[in-house]
């Protein structure tokens, strides 16, 4: 049985932004069998569909998941209310996450917004080997910049209005550094343009880069097709399911192009 | 404990419930939360001879106590039905349904005659899928057309016929009757309602393909209507679905005239749906001392 529903207490909330809830529930079957990039399928009071949050982390020797999201609309309002305390009942863990095989490789990860959770245990994975360069709309919004220097990367703050760090996106920011400094391998996750900027560039420079996809999902598990993204096929452009194909797919395999 | 089996079109499920068709692929994915064999069937994605890509994302939006889906039948293929997903289905020890689409008349007949010579239980005409532009759900909305397709799939095929209904048509009994008469050994339905969401920021349906099939729980009424006044019409078994997301849902709607039960939408909030409601029933049929869950079928007392 590759997966689980499991029904867990909420030992810890935080609100790490306006807006953005931090996480961490007891979920000892799901943490055990958990790998990075993978997400759960959470389900809040009331809705027909569970909803995806990616792993910002887990321990598996706690027997715990750490998740982070923001509130976007009905659902996440809704699980913003939950309580340390309260139970959760939570599917996964689903999907195929980000490969990771060589630590001593140069690594760059760049995050856009709510996109930069799954990109935490990346780095945790490459350490002092890591760059990481992640973009916010302002300074108040920018998430996870301790986690990131706490695991040893070195972290690049972008936010759009130049609130702090870097003024500009991160897909500039990420230009200049690979024109300076180069890298072996590339993680990335946030909005779909930026994402496709990012794999615009790796393509080109002929580095391996791997991108983490969302799409609207129904059952999570890759049985009902409705999570689809257009990759590249043998016999030309294919759908692929997230839930299952993904979240994270190669860069070269997905078609950014539609 | 009391028979849960149930016979439909000769062919005996162990229980009444069934996974729905498009929303539990081939089994594969719902046999890692438990072993599938524990539902009376599985009625597969729907085939189309040739594989199909779908149409573009996004294919799911939600509603209040429902979703609308426009997947546009993405499927393998015939081929790959046969030769990678039904062996593998064959070996789960549960009833297979085959639930297949086509563009025309011609192909439906051409999957059925494939079919014929597999080790499927039933064929599921799906004659009522809202989100392709050919074929579909335009078969399934005239008398005529439905009692032309089930007829000459009825022709060709060496396996039971059970013929999936579409509820956006002005009298399903008429149609119900239509198929029957045509041959067909059962009926199913309902197939989702046809509807569309709008994004009130960007104008923009949330569905790319503007307007898809309406499901879950929000149905459910009119899943029970539906299938009551089809089972008044005919003498043929009725496999009643549409929102039944637990097992007094289940249960209602073999009062209404069911004879099996597909369930669809509700495994994607609770993956051990089916499950909880093959249990559900068990309880219940066993507390009204049963001695077949069968003799729910079509009990409503009406007013
Ligand atoms: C693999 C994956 C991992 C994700 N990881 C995170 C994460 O770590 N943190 C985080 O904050 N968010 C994450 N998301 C996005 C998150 O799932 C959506 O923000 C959330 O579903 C919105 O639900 P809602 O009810 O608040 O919004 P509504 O707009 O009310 O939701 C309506 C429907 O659309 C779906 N939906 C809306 N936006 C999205 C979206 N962007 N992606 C997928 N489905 C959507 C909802 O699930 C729901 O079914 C992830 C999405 C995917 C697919
Ligand atoms: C994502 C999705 C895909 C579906 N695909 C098919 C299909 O391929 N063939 C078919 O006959 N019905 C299909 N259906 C309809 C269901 O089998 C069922 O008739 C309908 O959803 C009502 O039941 P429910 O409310 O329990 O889901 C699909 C439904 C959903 C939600
Ligand atoms: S959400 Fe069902 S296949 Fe991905």
């Amino acid at each position: 049985m590759r997966y689980t529903q499991e029904t867990g207490e909420i030992l810890q909330k935080k609100e790490i932004a306006p807006g953005i809830y931090d996480i961490t529930v007891n979920l000892p079957k799901i943490a055990k069998a958990a790998s990075v990039g993978q997400f759960v399928n959470i389900y809040c009071g009331g809705f027909t569909l569970r909803r995806p949050i990616s792993l910002c982390g887990f321990d598996q020797k706690l027997g715990t998941v750490r998740l982070v999201f923001e509130v976007r609309g009905e659902g996440t309002k809704c699980l913003a209310e939950y309580s340390a305390g309260d139970m959760l009942d939570v599917v996964g863990p689903l999907g195929h996450g980000f490969s990771m095989t060589d630590s001593a490789k140069k690594a760059v990860i760049v995050g856009g917004g709510i996109g930069t959770p799954p990109l935490l245990p990346v780095a945790e994975f490459y350490r002092q080997n890591a760059v990481v360069i992640t973009g916010f709309r302002t300074a108040s919004a920018a998430i996870l910049q301790q986690d990131f220097a706490a695991a040893g990367a070195k972290t690049i703050l972008c936010t759009d209005d130049g609130s702090a760090g870097y003024h500009g996106f991160t897909t500039q920011a990420f230009e200049e550094y690979l024109n300076e400094k180069g890298c072996d391998i590339i993680y990335t996750c946030g909005p779909r343009a930026m994402m496709k900027g990012v794999a615009k560039l790796a393509l080109e420079r002929g580095i391996d880069c791997q991108v983490s996809l969302e799409e609207r999902m129904g059952c999570g598990v890759g049985a009902c097709m409705c999570c689809v993204c257009a990759t590249k096929g043998k016999k030309g452009m294919q759908y692929s399911r997230v839930c299952l194909n993904g979240p994270v797919f190669s860069a070269s395999e997905v078609d950014w192009d539609v | 404990m009391s028979d849960m089996s149930v016979t439909i079109c000769g062919v005996t499920l162990k229980n009444p419930v069934i996974a729905a068709s498009g929303t539990f692929g081939y089994g594969m994915e719902y046999n890692e939360f438990y072993p599938i064999s524990r539902l009376g069937g599985v009625s597969c994605k729907g085939t189309t001879l040739k594989e199909r890509l779908g149409n573009p994302p996004p294919r799911i939006a939600e509603t209040c106590a429902g979703i609308l889906n426009s997947v546009g039948l993405q499927n393998p293929g015939l081929d790959s039905f046969i030769s990678t997903y039904l062996p593998w289905l064959k070996k789960q020890d549960t009833a297979v349904i085959a639930n297949i689409a086509g563009s025309t008349v011609e192909e439906y007949c051409e999957i059925a005659e494939r079919l014929s010579g597999t080790d499927v239980d039933i064929i599921e005409l799906n004659i009522s899928c809202p989100n392709v532009k050919q074929g579909g759900v335009s078969f399934g909305t005239s008398c005529e057309s439905v009692a032309k397709v089930t007829s000459e799939v009825k022709k060709r095929s060496a396996k039971p016929v059970m013929v999936k209904l579409t509820p956006n048509v002005t009298d399903i009994g008429d149609i119900a009757k239509a198929a029957e008469d045509a041959g067909a050994d059962a009926l199913s339905l309902i197939n989702t309602i046809t509807g569309m969401r709008i994004d009130i920021k960007t104008r923009r349906p949330v569905l790319r393909n503007n307007t898809g099939g309406l499901s879950g729980p929000a149905v459910f009424p009119v899943a029970v209507r539906m299938v009551h006044e089809v089972y008044k019409r005919v003498n043929i078994p009725v496999v009643g679905m549409g929102g039944i997301t637990k097992w007094e849902d289940a249960a209602e709607m073999m009062i209404a005239g069911a004879s099996a039960v597909q369930v669809g939408t509700a495994n994607f909030r609770d993956p051990f749906a089916c499950i909880r409601i093959i249990e559900g029933l068990e309880r219940f049929a066993a507390s009204l001392g049963l001695k077949s869950i069968a003799e729910l079928t079509g009990t409503v007392l009406e007013w």
